[in-house]
């Protein structure tokens, strides 16, 4: 909401600096977001009268003129515009002057003669035609009688372009505050000064207005009110200055003296005016009605809207002629030769006018004030000062009386008057007088012991409400500062003390943490080469995404994943890992349930020093860390977004944790990751299920270790795990404290298709040093486990 | 005596040999030259035969002497010499202890994660506790037990994406505070952080999924000037203790009376600069008291209880800490931003 200084001062004698006014309502409750001054880029234009306007001696299009601009000697000023001639007053740019749009005007010599500035037009000015309606666009802005013609004198005040525009951001509860009168109260009650409000007069016309118009609600829930007045041999032309230059600082363009009328009121009262011309109401008829199906209208704008009985309509005896609260018909406007008009202040249900506008995809002035719901008891008002303002603009004759009908009154609202209770409820300890001065500032009653509520405060329910009234004009600055009473203890949740662990061993690893969108393009499935009958393509989906991209929410993080190794690879970062401690969306079989969002841990990396075996000893890492010491690792050869040789699974009780591996080149190509990339996918869940994060001290050893080495031939497709599994049923853990692969070797010693796999073992026993032959009854025992999978002792 | 003089002679003789000797070699060959077997000393005491009784013990004591001097001499020279040997190796072991020290990869924390890790201390350290509540959301969580009915204008300010006309992707994290509301019986203190998601297109200070931190105490008798106490003190422990707050009036549609809350500019303490626009004051967060209708909607009683709510914006106040000027960089995850943190 823009606020003309000059329109604020019609109702609060306040004069205070522009910037101390912002912040003082922005204290109070009604946020300034800017202020800017009509004009302000201009600089030293000047009345000027032309006193002579000869041709130039050189040029054929150029004129010579002697131009008084207040000082002893007039100035001399060449121009090529043809609409100049002696006697007339006009804006001009004097030497070292900036005109509209920053250009700087210096004298200079023009063919041969000194010009000492120039003329202005109404562009040069920064104004349009609309707010002078008798200048021409294409040639010199000449002042009319509503100037002030003084030579010398700054154009700023000649022509009225110097008011002050306050831009406020008005909460959509206070839709009484999207008005002059209403910032005019917040200003009143801001600097304790009086509220100088104005009751309209309309003096008598003639006729009854009975004669001209009927009104009738049917759809008295979604109208409060409808009120009608006529107006007869309208006399269309521009409106005044005054009311021009108020409308222009509220950035509202002037048209005519009736549109003018209706904008002027909607600004200063908040309240949407229409005017409609009576010809073509049917009947002379308004009946406010729901559309039915399928009818249709044209708006003003032009285009024809199908409507359904979901649409509050205002229609004549045979078509809907407006949407209500949103937008007239095409013919509902105010046209040259229109003669007779209704002026229409209606009140109509918040939500109802919202849905139609957004049914019709058509935002106005008008449906944004509605939806906030107005207060009906402004209509007659309103109304009033629209006839009022005909009168006296001289715009037509106004009939008598008005048609008013009233059908949904809303109730009064009274509250108690507990000042106690806001004191209690704010920490603040004003007394019972204050509060009712505070109260009684913005116009609520305070008698009895009981608070009424204005009608134009639709957001004041509660004693909450009222504390906050009383709060903000005493002045939250105010409240004193305490601290909670009673102690209270916070510690992070078992699960948010795991995902601290699991993300700082990520970074313990090298992984740096990432962030990315939970929802992303169905194609990433594609792109990831997800068989089609996979279960993590059933998704949730957005109804009204952005765009494809960001249109459903995420089963699996890899996609992120790859899109971020893809642009570092692509922003020639020669290493990325990374970690994403990701959420995944999965949903359920109807919509009838949220989804469950579960945590998935995403590992990515490429780029020098990674391999396969890093990433899997981050996982053993992590694995280790979370106290999982069983599991299972199963080479997986059928995923299609992973390399079929250098991928596993890895189950815990049967149950898979972690998928990891290293991506397959088809979708690294998808993705234009053209390095290697390694990634591993951790249930998050089902990593927390297993986990056992009890520590239990172990004496350090007292006894001495026998070490063993083993080396076995088996077939090159043996998993070294089989061997490792095979050692370790056979020996007890009691006494075999380590077992560590050292090296596996393939080559012409071993023979073709075999490798040879050796280990060392550790043997040792917490309560007593193992004899030679203990380890060696143990190593026979490995020895056979390992046979029965084809391994045979390397001498 | 003539061994006496030869003896004499032998003293001075090594003394300087030894003077002019500079390595080990030279030294061994020393003492060769005057107490080997073969060497001068013996020499000497092999002529003793021709001395007389009482002169033989006279020249004996005088050759031990001199032995004395002399092997005791060798030794500290001997030590002499292999001092300086160690240090002319060491020297040769000189390396440029400029070069760069091996690099140690460690991970990085997201800047995002770094803040929020910041906030969630200052509010445990209060007794806030941390909770969660679901991204998909229901419509009710997220708008109509905030006050919010299908058709209220402040709809507008939150464009949401619809799952179904029941189900969205949550606008606020404000609905965690009905879930914890429906669990927890008062005194609560919570903090809930978390994804929220707005049909905002992307530019450098919008993303159409950005971090709230919402935040909630209920209790007997709170008041607004608790809510103003407690955030003071956030406002101090995050920015320093010569921070300052300011409220102004707001409205939120779950908060009666609400307000935004300023602090004065870290950058110039209130001056005004280039950070807070010459206005001194920084926006951080909306707050206010908790509606009545909305402790009635999680289910307690509003004639007993009280509460304040607030709601920070994690971008924001991650943009502020670093000083970044484009929000975009927080999703994009290039080693070279994350590596700066």
């Amino acid at each position: 909401m823009d606020l003309s200084k000059r329109w604020l001062q019609d109702y609060v004698d306040i004069d205070v600096p522009d910037r101390d006014f912002a912040e003082a309502l922005t204290i109070s409750g009604s946020k300034v977001e800017s202020f800017r001054h009509e004009g302000e880029t201009l600089e030293n234009i000047v009345v000027g009268e032309i006193l002579t306007v000869e041709k130039h001696p050189n040029a054929d299009r150029l004129f010579v003129c002697t131009v008084n601009v207040g000082k002893e000697e007039p100035i001399t000023i060449v121009t090529s515009a043809t609409n100049v001639t002696p006697g007339v007053f006009v804006p001009v740019a004097l030497h070292k002057s900036v005109v509209a749009g920053g250009q700087k005007i210096t004298k200079g010599k023009m063919r041969g003669v000194l010009s000492e500035g120039m003329f202005c037009s109404v562009a040069e000015l920064g104004i349009t035609v609309h707010d002078f309606p008798y200048a021409i666009e294409d040639g010199i802005f000449l002042l009319g009688d509503d100037c002030k013609k003084e030579p010398g004198m700054d154009i700023h005040e000649a022509i009225g372009l110097n008011d002050v525009v306050t831009e406020f951001e008005i909460t959509s509860n206070r839709p009484d505050c999207m008005s002059i009168i209403g910032l005019a109260r917040e200003t009143a009650a801001t600097y304790d000064l009086p509220l100088k409000l104005h009751t309209p007069e309309v003096k008598s016309g003639e006729g009854d207005v009975n004669d001209y118009l009927k009104v009738d609600i049917n759809a008295p829930e979604e109208c409060y009110r409808y009120a009608g007045a006529v107006v007869k041999n309208v006399r269309v032309k521009p409106s005044p200055l005054w009311i021009r230059e108020r409308l222009r600082a509220c950035g509202v363009r002037p048209i005519n003296n009736i549109v003018d009328i209706t904008n002027f009121v909607m600004l200063e009262y908040g309240q949407p005016m229409h005017a409609f011309d009576l010809r073509y109401l049917e009947g002379n008829h308004v009946i406010v009605r729901m559309a039915e199906d399928g009818e249709k209208i044209t708006t003003l704008d032009g285009d024809e809207k199908t409507l359904d009985p979901s649409i509050l309509v205002i229609a004549d005896e045979k078509k809907p002629v407006a949407v209500a609260g949103v937008m007239g018909g095409e013919y509902s406007g105010i046209m040259d030769d229109t003669t007779t008009i209704v002026f229409e202040s209606a009140c109509f249900h918040g939500a109802r006018v919202r849905r139609g506008a957004k049914k019709l995809g058509m935002r106005t002035e008008a449906s944004s004030r509605f939806e906030k719901e107005l207060n009906p008891d402004n209509c007659g008002t309103c109304l009033a000062r629209a006839l009022e303002l005909v009168q006296l603009l001289d715009a037509g004759d106004v009939v008598n009386g008005v048609v008013d009908n009233y059908a949904n009154p809303r109730e009064q609202i009274t509250l108690p008057f507990e000042p106690e209770w806001t004191n209690n409820f704010i920490g603040i300890n004003v007394p019972a007088e204050e509060q009712a001065e505070i109260l009684r500032k913005i116009d609520f009653k305070v008698e009895d012991g009981v608070i009424t509520v204005p009608s134009f405060r639709i957001d004041i329910h509660h004693q909450a409400d009222i504390s906050e009234e009383i709060a903000r004009f005493y002045g939250y600055n105010k409240i004193p500062a305490t601290q909670l009473r009673g102690s209270a203890q916070a510690e992070l949740t078992p699960r948010q003390k795991f995902n601290r662990l699991v993300e700082q061993t990520m970074r313990s690893c090298g992984l740096s943490e990432i962030q990315t969108f939970s929802f992303i393009s169905p194609k990433e499935y594609d792109r990831i080469r997800l068989p089609k009958e996979s279960g993590l393509r059933k998704n949730i989906v957005i109804k009204n995404p952005l765009g494809e991209d960001t249109s459903v929410m995420r089963t699996t993080s890899i996609p992120s994943m790859l899109n971020v190794l893809s642009r570092n690879y692509n922003n020639r970062n020669e290493r990325a890992w990374l970690y994403e401690m990701s959420t995944v969306y999965i949903p359920h079989e109807t919509l009838d349930e949220l989804p469950d969002e579960n945590q998935q841990l995403v590992l990515g990396l490429y780029g020098k020093g990674t391999d396969y075996f890093v990433l899997k000893g981050m996982v053993e890492k992590l694995l280790s860390i979370c106290g999982i010491a069983e599991y299972d690792v199963e080479p997986v050869k059928d995923d299609p977004t992973f390399h079929p040789g250098r991928t596993a699974s890895i189950t815990v009780d049967g149950e898979e944790v972690v998928r990891l591996g290293e991506i397959h080149p088809a979708v690294l190509h998808n993705y234009e990751i053209g390095d290697r990339a390694y990634i591993a996918a951790i249930d998050v869940e089902k990593l927390y299920e297993k986990a056992d994060l009890v520590k239990i001290y172990r004496h350090l050893p007292k006894y001495p270790v026998t070490t063993r080495d083993l080396a076995f031939v088996v077939d090159a497709a043996t998993p070294v795990l089989v061997l490792e599994k095979a050692i370790r049923q056979a020996i007890s853990s009691s006494i075999l404290e380590k077992l560590e692969l050292f090296d596996v070797y393939t080559g012409d010693q071993v023979g073709k298709d075999k490798k040879s796999v050796a280990f060392s073992l550790k043997f040792r026993a917490s309560d007593r040093t193992l004899t030679d032959e203990e380890v060696d009854a143990a190593v026979k025992k490995a020895v056979k486990s390992v046979e029965k999978c084809g391994g045979v002792l390397r001498s | 005596m003539k061994q006496k003089e030869q003896l004499e002679g032998i003293r001075a003789e090594a003394e300087a040999a030894l003077h002019s000797i500079e390595t080990l070699e030279e030294l061994d060959n020393v003492r060769v030259k005057f107490l080997g077997k073969k060497g001068d000393l013996t020499a000497v005491l092999k002529t003793m035969g021709s001395l007389s009784p009482e002169e033989r013990p006279v020249v004996g004591q005088l050759a031990n002497k001199i032995r004395g001097e002399i092997t005791e001499n060798i030794e500290k020279k001997a030590m002499e010499l292999k001092a300086a040997q160690q240090e002319a190796r060491l020297l040769a072991e000189t390396i440029d202890v400029t070069l760069p020290g091996s690099p140690v990869e460690i991970g990085h924390e997201h800047p995002l994660s770094l803040v929020l890790d910041e906030v969630k201390e200052i509010f445990m350290g209060m007794g806030f506790e941390i909770a969660q509540g679901p991204e998909v959301e229901w419509d009710y969580y997220n708008f109509e037990a905030l006050n919010i009915p299908k058709d209220h204008p402040a709809r507008d300010t939150q464009d949401t994406f619809y799952i179904t006309d029941n189900m969205l992707l949550r606008t606020q994290t404000s609905g965690t505070q009905i879930r914890v509301m429906e669990e927890k019986k008062p005194p609560i203190r919570m903090i809930a952080p978390g994804r929220v998601y707005r049909s905002d297109a992307v530019d450098a200070t919008h993303s159409p999924l950005f971090h709230q931190i919402e935040g909630m105490a209920i209790d007997e008798g709170i008041t607004m000037g608790d809510l103003v106490g407690t955030l003071e003190t956030f406002a101090k422990k995050l920015y320093g203790s010569d921070t300052r707050i300011r409220l102004r009036p707001h409205h939120f549609p779950f908060t009666e009376p609400s307000c935004e809350i300023d602090v004065s500019c870290f950058k110039c303490g209130g001056k005004g600069c280039s950070m807070c626009k010459n206005e001194g004051w920084i926006e951080i967060l909306g707050a206010g008291m908790i509606h009545p209708q909305v402790l009635h909607n999680g289910g307690i009683d509003p004639e007993k209880y009280s509460g304040f709510a607030f709601g920070l914006g994690l971008e924001r106040l991650v943009m502020f800490a670093y000083e970044m000027d484009d929000m975009r960089m927080l999703y994009e995850n290039d080693m070279r931003f994350l590596e700066q943190f």
